[in-house]
């Protein structure tokens, strides 16, 4: 079914990327750019699987200290108490607060995870030119790329607690090494969503080498 | 040639059908949203930008809680806790919220007023394609929704141990996350590219 359909590539055009015109491909390596609004034209992302999976492994590797590493300190009355992402969810738990249990749980252990797995799915169905489900695939990706922003909020939630609760011996609250890892893994996730391309999903009769 | 595009998505060809009023064109294969089209696209998306504008301003101005313990209270605005994040020797933090939820959201809407202004009065301002590149760029990264929730998340987590008072900036934050929300739905970029292409 697929030999008849014709895409911007197979028909030797381009489309830009931002203004979505569709340009005549010029001489293979020549930098060409939109004759309309003037971006570098590209008929797929450059790298897109291999700057992809750099950016997957490198989130991975950051995932681990961003789960280990305290997110927040509690300072009261001179005893410190040191979080991280996961006991703060458990502590949620026991004290009977589990919607916001369930909030962070779900944007802080769960999305990242989901993200990095389906990222991996996606590059390894495409490495491999599977013709599965390509639709599905391409919604799939639609997903990644939506909920990896819902991620930083506990970076924010850490923001607020440690300009309110500042009162010196009483009580203060300050942020943690973890949170740094955390916010890494969110902003790489969210670099390596941008940076794969969906039309590599339906790619499978021509090669890969972009 | 001009009513031909190719699918962001999945790059089919196929031809874009010409919508009168408003409506939504999808891919037929894929399933990606290919064209959206508002009625008077222009002067809603100026309108809810001059309006984001000033509801940003407000966000930004007043304290969006108070923290009050036995005699002690605390207010805080957005900068605040930006400013105790740097003082905590967390600066790459503090960099990162600075910019998802002030410098992007108010970069973005200033970006959409140096747009779509002129436009309105038939005049294409001076680098429009690279302006436009910026909101689209910028668009990922303005995180005042996932804010709000984090305000939330921080309220239900402080309520046991001090009594929280909401303020002013809070309601416009709330606010300004439905203003931005609507502006980037309403936003016919086919309309400004026709534009840009008809003066130039």
């Amino acid at each position: 079914m697929n030999h008849a359909l014709k895409t911007a590539r197979n028909q030797g055009l381009i489309s830009c990327h931002s203004c979505h015109l569709l340009c005549r491909r010029g001489d293979a390596g020549a930098v060409m750019t939109c004759p309309r609004c003037g971006t570098r034209l590209h008929s797929r992302k450059p790298n897109s699987i291999h700057r992809t999976w750099a950016l997957v492994l490198a989130a991975m590797i950051f995932y681990i200290p961003a789960n280990v590493l305290p997110i927040t300190t509690v300072i009261s009355l001179g005893k410190g108490q040191s979080d991280t992402i996961m006991s703060g969810v458990i502590y949620f738990i026991y004290s009977g607060m589990w919607p916001i249990a369930l909030v962070i749980f779900v944007a802080s252990v769960f999305v990242p995870l989901l993200k990095l797995i389906l990222l991996c799915f996606l590059l390894i169905t495409v490495q491999r030119k599977s013709m599965w489900r390509q639709k599905d695939r391409t919604r799939l990706y639609r997903i990644t790329e939506i909920i990896g922003r819902w991620s930083m909020v506990d970076i924010f939630v850490v923001t607020i607690l440690v300009a309110l609760v500042n009162l010196g011996a009483l009580a203060s609250i300050q942020a943690g090494p973890g949170a740094v890892f955390f916010c890494a893994v969110v902003i790489i996730t969210m670099f390596a969503a941008m940076s794969f391309d969906p039309r590599l999903i339906w790619d499978t009769e021509e090669s890969i080498d972009e | 040639m001009q009513s031909l595009i190719a699918c962001h998505e999945c790059d089919l060809i196929q031809r874009l059908p010409h919508i009168h009023d408003a409506g939504t064109v999808q891919c037929i294969r894929c399933g990606a949203v290919l064209h959206q089209k508002k009625r008077n696209s222009i002067e809603r998306t100026l309108a809810l930008t001059v309006a984001g504008l000033i509801l940003f301003s407000l966000a930004n101005s007043f304290p969006f809680l108070a923290f009050k313990l036995e005699a002690q209270v605390r207010q805080t605005t957005l900068l605040t806790g930006i400013k105790e994040l740097h003082a905590q020797q967390m600066p790459e933090l503090a960099v990162i919220v600075l910019l998802t939820t002030v410098l992007v959201p108010l970069g973005q809407m200033l970006c959409m007023l140096y747009i779509l202004l002129p436009l309105k009065f038939n005049i294409v301002p001076l680098g429009l394609p690279r302006v436009f590149r910026w909101v689209r760029h910028l668009q990922p990264w303005s995180m005042m929704e996932v804010f709000m929730l984090g305000i939330l998340v921080s309220v239900v987590k402080l309520a046991k141990m001090a009594k929280i008072v909401p303020g002013i900036a809070l309601f416009s934050f709330l606010a300004l996350i439905f203003v931005l929300a609507a502006m980037s739905a309403s936003l016919d970029s086919h309309l400004v590219w026709e534009k840009w292409e008809e003066k130039r």
